[in-house]
């Protein structure tokens, strides 16, 4: 018997209205982080990645606002808070560490005003306390002459020491939950390491969950425990990050990792996904992925598939559907072992007279045109042999 | 640091300089002055005598360095028509230009900075609205209206406040000021809102597009998910932001506040510097021309100074970087 949930989301859905109807950001995702874990969160930009971290910690920009489901914070339902008892708990309960190192930290104040501020603002420690903390938090995240240094300028210091005191905000009132945004994109490559295991070991060593949100599958395989998979605001797979990255499920996640370069790798070109991710106001229904998705077949073009468990991860594809017969005798992830390459570019969508729309415009022909790729037998569409 | 304010020394004693040449040429330009000093019975030779002691036949260099010397030490020479030291002039005037100049400034501040503040936060609240609504007609009146509809008000149809005059002064000796008695005080009011109303609402509206663009920055967002209070996060750490461009029109604007407070003056048959001037302007009296042109430029430079000085206190970002460039 394990303790419950840090943080568990129920069917969170964010809407954005506008002058042109309502756009659903975030469409009714759901997932668990446990105590300790580390929960990876990677998609394309506009997955709605950032905004689930967002609604989490109750920071949605105004028109934005979550229009259901529940977020549920130690047990306790945060999502309905009044605005100053959701203050007390960011900071407190739930750390943020953002993007941009450089624009994080007003640049006119001293790191160590900023660090004292933030700790008397939540443990209600004295000047003297506060100050000896904020020179334990530094010295923590690998800042030397911590004592020196906080009397410095946010300017002072470099990018990567920038991030390292951000981290040390974000864990400063010892709070459950770490939000992190992808913390090393806007760093240097060289620094982005440091900065992920500074994160990780002090997550680890004050207790707390974390949600890592990043595009860099790398830093997932590293340092996540599981992994979430989001496609158009929705959670496509997730579970355990070894399967995730070595057995992916979901054709989208298939996509992802085929789109990774390999060190051992002996592709000479990267396989890619063809066409976009759908504009908010354009996702098709059924799976918000079948007009790209080379598997895709009737059901995925009508109706929306739900979680699957697919041994200890849940996969929103109809190809896991435990109901449906027969089962794919082919999981999309074995092409990689095989000699022969699943060519995802013999997927074809038909002309596209406007590319902003391509994905309305290539979704309703292939629904409706006949003689498609698709409605000849999957077998000749779907493998093609590289000469 | 010190190199620096050195640097801005050094420029502002060209600035000086550039518009000590200016006023020095009007005396050359605008007229023979020794037409102004004598009457018609004159002889030529008694002319040329003056002409002589007044050094008008010196080298055009050793005149200009002449009058640069004398006005480093507040000599300005003659007035004309009053036939009194202009700075001695100046210098009886000056009070009540200053502490007008001063309060509508002020003014200006104290009532532009909270409301800018406040339209700022909350966009969407009808009295925001209302503020910025009414800020367009501060801003586009012209100031002589402002003060007319203002004396028309409160002079003379509600006989609440005198419409024109400085009321009763206290003499300090060196200074008189309005400040220490009501009827002074009351004579104050119309002028300094006259006077300040179009910069109140330029800072009012300054205050809020910066605060609307601070809101929006990242360490906003940062202090926000860090769990500060939103009092601190407006009035810490997003109003200081927006205090640096703030400090900057308020020193332009108090330089030209005490330039162009003709206008008021005249509204309000105030007794300054500019009504004074607009004397001097009737009357071709080109010592108290040149010497309030040299006044009005070593203020605008001070003021400058000063705000180049604030920068540094408010923004350490300068103090750095200001002495390498």
């Amino acid at each position: 018997m394990e303790a419950g949930p840090v943080l568990s989301v129920r069917d969170l859905t964010v809407e954005f209205p506008t002058r042109r109807g309502t756009l659903t950001a975030i469409d009714g995702i759901s997932f668990d982080i446990a105590p300790g874990e580390v929960l990876g969160v990677v998609g394309e930009s506009g997955a709605g990645k950032s905004l689930t971290g967002t609604s989490i910690i109750g920071l949605l920009d105004p028109p934005g606002r979550i229009a259901g489901g529940e977020i549920h914070l130690e047990g306790r339902r945060i999502d309905n808070l009044p605005a100053d008892a959701m203050r007390t708990i960011r900071g407190r309960r739930i750390g943020t560490v953002f993007q941009d190192p450089l624009t994080s930290l007003n640049p006119l104040y001293t790191i160590g005003r900023q660090l004292t501020e933030t700790i008397r603002t939540h443990l209600g420690l004295g000047r003297r306390a506060a100050r000896d903390k904020a020179i334990a938090l530094l010295t923590e995240v690998g800042i030397p002459a911590a004592d020196k240094r906080l009397n410095a300028y946010p300017h002072q210091f470099s990018g990567g020491m920038r991030q390292r005191v951000v981290i040390a905000l974000a864990l400063a009132a010892d709070p459950v939950l770490v939000v992190a945004d992808e913390p090393t994109t806007a760093l240097d490559v060289s620094v982005q390491a440091q900065i992920i295991n500074i994160l990780k070991r002090m997550c680890r060593e004050h207790g707390a969950s974390v949600m890592l949100i990043t595009h860099d599958m790398g830093v997932i395989a590293e340092t996540a425990d599981r992994v979430a998979v989001m496609y158009a605001g929705r959670i496509a797979e997730i579970g355990p990050v070894s399967d995730v990255v070595k057995r992916p499920r979901h054709p989208y996640t298939v996509g992802l990792m085929g789109a990774i370069p390999r060190r051992e790798g002996g592709e000479r070109r990267l396989r890619q996904i063809p066409g976009a991710m759908p504009r908010l106001d354009a996702i098709p229904p059924g799976c918000a992925f079948n007009p790209r998705c080379p598997e895709a077949f009737a059901r995925c073009r009508l109706t929306r598939p739900g979680p699957m468990e697919v041994d200890a991860s849940h996969v929103a594809c109809w190809l896991y559907d435990p109901d449906a017969t027969p089962t794919p005798d082919f999981p999309p992830s074995e092409d990689d072992e095989g000699d022969t390459e699943t060519e995802w570019q013999t997927y074809t969508p038909p002309p596209d007279p406007d590319p902003q729309h391509a994905f309305t415009a290539s979704g309703e022909a292939l629904v409706e045109g006949p003689g498609r790729a698709f409605d000849l037998p999957q077998s000749d569409w779907r493998k093609v042999t590289r000469p | 640091m010190i190199g620096f304010i050195v640097r801005r020394i050094v420029q502002a004693i060209v600035v000086m300089l550039v518009v000590a040449l200016i006023s020095f040429t009007m005396f050359r330009f605008v007229g023979d002055p020794v037409n102004q000093m004598v009457g018609v019975e004159t002889t030529p030779a008694e002319r040329a005598a003056l002409r002589d002691d007044l050094g008008l036949n010196d080298p055009v260099p050793v005149q200009f360095w002449r009058f640069v010397s004398d006005a480093a030490q507040g000599d300005f020479g003659v007035s004309y028509q009053f036939k009194r030291p202009v700075a001695e002039l100046l210098a009886a005037r000056m009070p009540a230009t200053l502490e007008l100049s001063f309060v509508s400034a002020l003014f200006a501040l104290l009532i532009g900075i909270p409301m800018g503040v406040y339209t700022g936060l909350k966009r969407d609240h009808w009295l925001s609205k209302l503020f910025l609504s009414v800020s367009l007609i501060g801003i586009s009146l012209p100031t002589f209206l402002i003060g007319i509809l203002l004396i028309f008000v409160f002079a003379v149809n509600l006989q609440w406040l005198p419409s024109f005059g400085r009321g009763q002064v206290v003499d300090l000796g060196f200074w008189t000021t309005g400040l220490l008695t009501v009827s002074g005080l009351k004579a104050l009011i119309l002028p300094s809102i006259t006077l300040g109303l179009f910069q109140m609402t330029l800072i009012m509206r300054l205050v809020r597009a910066e605060m609307l663009e601070v809101l929006r920055s990242d360490y906003i967002r940062f202090a926000r998910a860090r769990g500060l209070r939103d009092r601190t996060i407006n009035f810490g750490h997003a109003l200081k932001n927006t205090l640096v461009p703030v400090i900057t029109i308020t020193g332009l604007q108090l330089g030209s506040v005490i330039a162009f407070a003709i206008i008021t003056e005249t509204v309000f048959q105030w007794p300054g510097m500019g009504l004074l001037f607009l004397q001097a302007v009737q009357n071709v009296d080109i010592p108290i021309m040149a010497a309030y042109l040299l006044m009005i430029a070593f203020l605008f430079v001070v003021i400058n100074l000063l705000v180049d000085l604030l920068y540094v206190v408010v923004d350490p970002r300068i103090r750095l970087t200001g002495p390498a460039a």
